[in-house]
C-alpha cells in the first residue's frame, strides 16, 4: 500500500522580497488522505499553487515527481490532465449556471461543437450520486447551500478523472453538519482510491480523516507524522506548528495601563450571505488605556469579522451585543458615528479597503478627518500639506513628497499611510488588523515601535495577528478566538505560543 | 541643456495633460488652416463659445459623475425637458425669467434628486438608472410639449443664449472695453495664482513643475487668454453664458479640489471601501452629485432654448455623448477617481472645434460623427496605452472594478502575505469569489 503517487523535492519558490518556500518536500502516499498543516502564511497554500501549476514549472526550483513522472506544469490544465485538481478555498462556481453545466465548464460534452445536454446531465446525475449529492442537475447553483456547492466542486473533480484531489481549507466556510459530510466523503473516496491531500488546521478534522500529516512553518518542512507509527498527536502538531524561536526584535516597552476605554459585550454577527452561519458568537472583551491587547486566531476563528461589524457595521449582518466607552453605551452603527466616538480600523488589505491608490499620500492621511482641515468652508491645503509632512517625518514614510502617490510605495510605506491616516483622526482606540502583512522585517520593527509609541501616549490599541511571536512580543494580554468563540484570555506573563496555539485550535464544547 | 533635460522627463510624465493641451492646439492650427482663416475670425470664435457652452456646462457635472464612478446618460433628455419646461412656464403662464429660472433650476434638481436616490440609496447602476431617465425626460418633453415648439422667448432669456455684456464704450471703439478689462484682468488673476502656488508648494518641499516648462505653460496660457479676448473684443464683446461658464468653471474646479464633498468624490472613485471604511457617506455623496448633475443639465437646457429662442421636442438629443466624450477626452478614467473640470472643458473645446472646423468645410453630420468618434477612441485608447507602459496601471480596469464589489474578506491566507504579487491574481480571486 505504502507506494508514493507525489514526490515535490527541494522546493523553493521566491517572491520579490521573500522567499515563500525553501526546500520544501513532501511525500504523498497512494491511497491515503494528507493532511497539510501550519499557520497562517505558512506557505501551505503556495506549496499547493506550485504543485497545480497555478505557478509554472519555471517559476520555482525544485522537482515533482507523479506516479514516479517528472511534472512540468504550466498552467492548471497541465496538472488536471494528470490527474490533479486543486479546489480552492473560495469556490470556483458560476452561480448562475446548473450543476451540470458547472460540472462540465471547459469540459464540455459536445459532438461537433453542440453540447450534448442530454449526456451532460445524466453524467453529471451519475457524478452527483458518487459524491451523494441529491440534486437535480439542472438547479443553478446558486440555489443550493455552501456545503453543497463543495460538494458540486468535488463531483467536477471526479468527472476529470481524478487521482489526486486536493482541498484548501474545504471546511473553512462551512457550518458543522456540511464540514461532517464532507469529511465522510473524503474517507469515501479514499475508498475508491482517490488520494487527497487536504490543508486543513482544525486538529479535530486531521484527526478523523488523515493517514499522514506534514507540517510547514516558514516556508519550510518541519516534519511528516503518519497515523500508523501513532505520531499524529494534538500536542506534537501544535509545537510542530509553533515551535519558532522569538527571532525578530520588539521595542522595549513599560506599560502604564489606566482605566478601561472601550468594552464589547455579547457580540454577535451572522454571515452577510449565509444566513445559517454565526461568524462570531457573543464575544466579549475590553481594552484599557495604554495597553495593547492582541487578537489571535486562526483562518476563519472571526477577528477581522469582529472588528469590522464593531466598526461601523462594515460587515455581516444581525449584529447584536453593546459596546460601551468609558463605561457608557455608544452607537457604532455607521463609520463615521465610530470614528467620531474616537475608533479607528486600519484593515487587514490595505490596497483593498485602506487606501485610495490613485491619490497622492497627503490626501490618503487626510480622509478619515478631512473635516478638521476645513476653514470659512474648504479645505486648507496649505494646513493638509503640513500635517501630511509632519507624519511624513514622525512615522518615517519613505517618499520623495507627500504629493507622491500611495500606489507606488512600498508596503511598509504603505502601512503607515494607513496608520498616518487614522492618528490624525486622533482616536482614543485604534484596531490594528494585520499590521504587518507583507511587510519586509525592518518595517515591521517600524510599526511595532510605532504601536508601542501609541499605547505609551494613552491610546487604547487593539493589535490583530496571525504571528504569534508578534502578539507575544508586543501585546499586554491577548484574547484567542476559535470558531466565533472567545476561547481564551491570557495575560502575557502566562502566555507562550503553544498554550495560544491549544486555545486558537479549541473546540466549543 | 540639464534644464531642458529635466522638461522632457516632466513632460513625458504628465504625457497625458500635456498631450491633450497641445492636440487642442494642433486641431486650432489644423483648421485654421483648412478654412483659410475662417476658424478664427472673430464671429466665429464667439459663436464658438456660445455654440459649445451649453455641452461645457454639461461636462462640468459629467466629469464630477465619472470621476465617481457613475456615468449619466439622461442629461440630454433632462436639458431638453427644462426647456420645455421653461417655455411653459414664461410662454404659457407668463412667468418673469427672473422667477422662471430658478424655479427651473430647481425642477432640474428635483429630477436629479429622483435619479440620485434609485442609484445611491435603492443601489441600480448608474448606467441603467439614467438610460431609463433618457427615456422618462425624452418622454415628459414631449408630453409637456404636446408635440409642438414652444416660441417666441421674451429677450430677456434670449440674452442668456446668445447675449453680450453691455459696451461701456457705446460702440464708439474698435476694441470693447468691458471685454478687454475682464480679459487682461483674467489674466493677470491667473499670472498671480500661479506664481502663487508655485512658491506655495516650494514652500512645502513639494515636487514642483521644472522652471523652463512652468515659464513656457504659464506665459502661453496667458498669451491665449489675451488672444482670446482681442477676439472677442473686436467683435461684439463678452457673450453672457461666457461669464456664466468662466464662474462655473472656477468654482467647480475650487470645489472638486478644496472642498469636503470634492475630496469625497474622488476618494469615492479612487477606492469606494476605504472611502466607506475612512468614514466617508458614499451614498450621501453619490445622491448630491447627480442633485447637482440635474441643476447643471436645467441650465444647460436653459441657454440652449434660449439660443434658439424654442423649446423644441427633440431639443437636447444626444447632448448627453458629447458631454461623456468631453470629460473622457478630458481625461477622465473609466474607473473613476481620475479627471479635472479643467480637464473636461478642453475635451469640449476639442470636440467644439472639430464641430465647427468640419462645418465650416461643408462636411456632413456623417463625417464629423466618423471623426468626433475616431478622436474619442483615440484619446482613450493613449491613456490606457500609456498607463500599460507606465506600468502604473494597477492591474487591468476591469479586474480592479470587480474587486471592489467583492464582499469582505475572511481573514484569508490565500491573500497570500507578498508584496509583489502577479497581478493576474487579483482577478482570478475576483472571479472565483462569488455571491450566492
Amino acid at each position: 500500500m505504502n507506494t508514493p503517487i507525489l514526490q515535490m523535492r527541494g522546493i523553493t519558490k521566491t517572491f520579490p522580497g521573500v522567499k515563500a518556500l525553501q526546500d520544501v518536500t513532501l511525500d504523498v502516499n497512494r491511497g491515503e488522505v494528507h493532511a497539510i498543516c501550519g499557520e497562517n502564511g505558512a506557505g501551505k497554500s503556495t506549496l499547493m499553487k506550485v504543485l497545480s501549476g497555478v505557478y509554472p514549472h519555471n517559476s520555482f526550483e525544485g522537482d515533482i515527481l507523479f506516479e514516479n513522472e517528472p511534472c512540468n506544469f504550466s498552467t492548471i490544465n497541465d496538472s488536471e490532465k494528470r490527474g490533479i485538481v486543486i479546489i480552492h478555498q473560495e469556490l470556483a462556481l458560476s452561480p448562475y449556471l446548473s450543476i451540470a453545466e458547472n460540472i462540465y465548464l471547459g469540459n464540455e460534452q459536445a459532438t461537433r461543437g453542440w453540447v450534448d445536454w442530454r449526456k451532460t446531465n445524466l453524467e453529471a446525475a451519475k457524478l452527483l450520486a458518487r459524491v451523494g449529492l441529491s440534486e437535480n442537475p439542472i438547479t443553478p447553483v446558486q440555489h443550493i447551500s455552501v456545503g453543497k456547492q463543495q460538494l458540486v466542486e468535488i463531483a467536477k473533480a471526479l468527472s476529470k478523472e481524478v487521482k489526486l484531489l486536493i482541498l484548501d481549507e474545504p471546511t473553512a466556510a462551512l457550518n458543522d453538519e456540511d464540514s461532517g459530510h464532507l469529511l465522510d466523503l473524503i474517507l469515501h473516496l479514499k475508498g475508491q482510491g482517490v488520494t487527497s491531500i487536504i490543508i486543513s488546521h482544525k486538529l479535530n478534522e486531521i484527526r478523523k480523516v488523515a493517514d499522514a500529516v506534514t507540517i510547514i512553518r516558514d516556508g519550510k518542512t518541519i516534519e511528516t507524522l503518519r497515523l500508523d507509527e501513532g505520531q499524529i498527536t494534538q500536542e506534537r502538531i501544535i509545537r510542530g506548528m509553533v515551535g519558532r524561536d522569538l527571532e525578530s526584535l520588539y521595542p522595549d516597552r513599560d506599560p502604564q495601563i489606566g482605566e478601561e476605554v472601550l468594552r464589547i459585550e455579547d457580540w454577535s454577527v451572522q454571515h452577510p450571505q449565509d444566513h445559517s452561519r454565526i461568524v462570531v458568537h457573543n464575544a466579549s472583551l475590553n481594552v484599557r488605556k495604554g495597553e495593547v491587547v492582541g487578537m489571535a486566531g486562526l483562518m476563519g476563528a472571526g477577528r477581522t469579522e469582529l472588528a469590522m461589524s464593531v466598526f461601523g457595521r462594515t460587515y455581516g449582518r444581525a449584529i447584536s451585543g453593546k459596546v460601551y466607552k468609558y463605561g457608557k453605551e455608544i452607537n457604532t452603527s455607521t463609520v463615521s458615528e465610530a470614528i467620531s466616538h474616537g475608533i479607528a480600523y486600519a484593515t487587514e488589505d490595505r490596497k483593498q479597503y485602506g487606501l485610495n491608490l490613485i491619490e497622492d499620500i497627503k490626501r490618503n492621511i487626510s480622509l478619515a478627518a478631512l473635516r478638521k482641515l476645513v476653514k470659512g468652508g474648504w479645505v486648507d491645503g496649505n494646513e493638509e500639506t503640513i500635517v501630511a509632512n509632519r507624519y511624513r517625518t514622525s512615522m518615517n514614510i519613505k517618499a520623495p513628497t507627500v504629493a507622491a502617490i500611495t500606489g507606488k510605495l512600498s508596503g511598509g510605506n504603505q502601512q503607515k499611510v494607513v496608520l498616518s491616516k487614522w492618528m490624525f483622526s486622533d482616536p482614543d482606540v485604534l484596531i490594528l488588523d494585520e499590521p504587518t502583512r507583507g511587510i519586509d522585517v525592518g518595517a515591521k520593527f517600524e510599526i511595532y515601535t510605532i504601536i508601542a509609541r501609541l499605547a505609551a501616549e494613552g491610546k487604547a490599541v487593539i493589535v490583530i495577528s496571525s504571528e504569534l511571536p508578534e502578539l507575544l512580543g508586543i501585546c499586554d494580554r491577548i484574547y484567542t478566538l476559535s470558531a466565533g468563540h472567545v476561547t481564551g484570555e491570557v495575560p502575557i506573563a502566562e502566555a507562550s505560543q503553544e498554550k495560544l496555539m491549544h486555545y486558537m485550535t479549541k473546540e466549543k464544547e | 541643456m540639464s534644464a531642458l533635460r529635466e522638461s522632457l522627463s516632466f513632460l513625458t510624465s504628465r504625457l497625458r495633460q500635456v498631450g491633450i493641451f497641445v492636440a487642442l492646439i494642433l486641431i486650432v492650427i489644423l483648421f485654421q488652416v483648412l478654412t483659410d482663416g475662417i476658424l478664427l475670425q472673430p464671429q466665429n470664435v464667439s459663436n464658438l463659445v456660445v455654440q459649445n457652452s451649453y455641452i461645457l456646462i454639461l461636462a462640468i457635472g459629467m466629469v464630477m459623475v465619472i470621476i465617481a464612478g457613475h456615468i449619466d446618460l439622461s442629461v440630454g433628455s433632462v436639458a431638453g425637458f427644462i426647456g420645455a419646461v421653461s417655455g411653459v412656464m414664461i410662454v404659457h403662464w407668463g412667468w418673469a425669467w427672473w422667477i422662471a429660472i430658478p424655479a427651473c433650476l430647481l425642477v432640474g434638481a428635483l429630477v436629479g434628486a429622483w435619479q440620485g436616490y434609485w442609484i445611491a440609496y435603492v443601489g441600480i447602476p448608474a448606467f441603467i438608472v439614467t438610460l431609463a431617465g433618457m427615456l422618462i425626460f425624452r418622454g415628459l418633453t414631449l408630453i409637456t410639449l404636446k408635440n409642438q415648439q414652444i416660441t417666441p422667448f421674451p429677450e430677456e432669456l434670449r440674452a442668456l443664449g446668445g447675449g453680450f455684456l453691455p459696451d461701456i464704450s457705446g460702440g464708439t471703439s474698435v476694441l470693447e472695453f468691458l471685454t478687454v478689462i475682464l480679459g487682461v484682468g483674467g489674466t493677470a488673476a491667473i499670472l498671480f495664482q500661479a506664481i502663487k502656488e508655485r512658491r506655495v508648494r516650494r514652500k512645502f518641499n513639494l515636487e514642483n513643475e521644472p522652471m523652463a516648462w512652468f515659464a513656457v505653460k504659464t506665459a502661453f496660457i496667458a498669451l491665449l487668454m489675451l488672444i482670446i479676448t482681442f477676439l472677442l473684443a473686436s467683435y461684439r464683446g463678452t457673450p453672457i453664458v461666457l461669464v456664466v461658464l468662466a464662474a462655473l468653471v472656477i468654482l467647480y474646479s475650487a470645489l472638486m479640489n478644496n472642498s469636503v464633498f470634492g475630496r469625497h468624490v474622488y476618494a469615492i472613485g479612487g477606492n469606494l471601501h476605504a472611502a466607506e471604511l475612512s468614514g466617508v457617506k458614499t451614498k450621501a455623496v453619490t445622491f448630491r452629485l447627480f442633485v447637482n448633475m440635474g441643476v447643471l443639465a436645467a441650465l444647460a437646457g436653459l441657454v440652449f432654448t434660449a439660443r434658439l429662442n424654442s423649446a423644441q421636442p427633440a431639443g437636447g438629443t444626444g447632448f448627453e455623448l458629447d458631454a461623456i466624450a468631453a470629460a473622457f477626452i478630458g481625461g477622465a478614467a473609466v474607473q473613476g477617481g481620475i479627471g479635472t473640470v479643467a480637464g473636461a472643458m478642453i475635451g469640449g473645446l476639442i470636440m467644439g472645434v472639430l464641430n465647427n472646423g468640419m462645418s465650416i468645410l461643408g462636411l456632413g453630420t456623417d463625417y464629423q460623427q466618423l471623426i468626433k468618434g475616431l478622436v474619442l477612441l483615440l484619446a482613450v485608447g493613449f491613456d490606457i496605452f500609456n498607463k500599460n507602459r507606465s506600468g502604473s496601471g494597477g492591474g487591468s480596469t476591469i479586474g480592479s472594478r470587480f474587486k471592489r464589489k467583492t464582499s469582505p474578506p475572511a481573514g484569508s491566507e490565500s491573500t497570500t502575505p507578498v508584496t509583489g504579487k502577479p497581478a493576474g491574481d487579483s482577478t482570478e480571486k475576483a472571479a472565483a469569489s462569488r455571491n450566492p
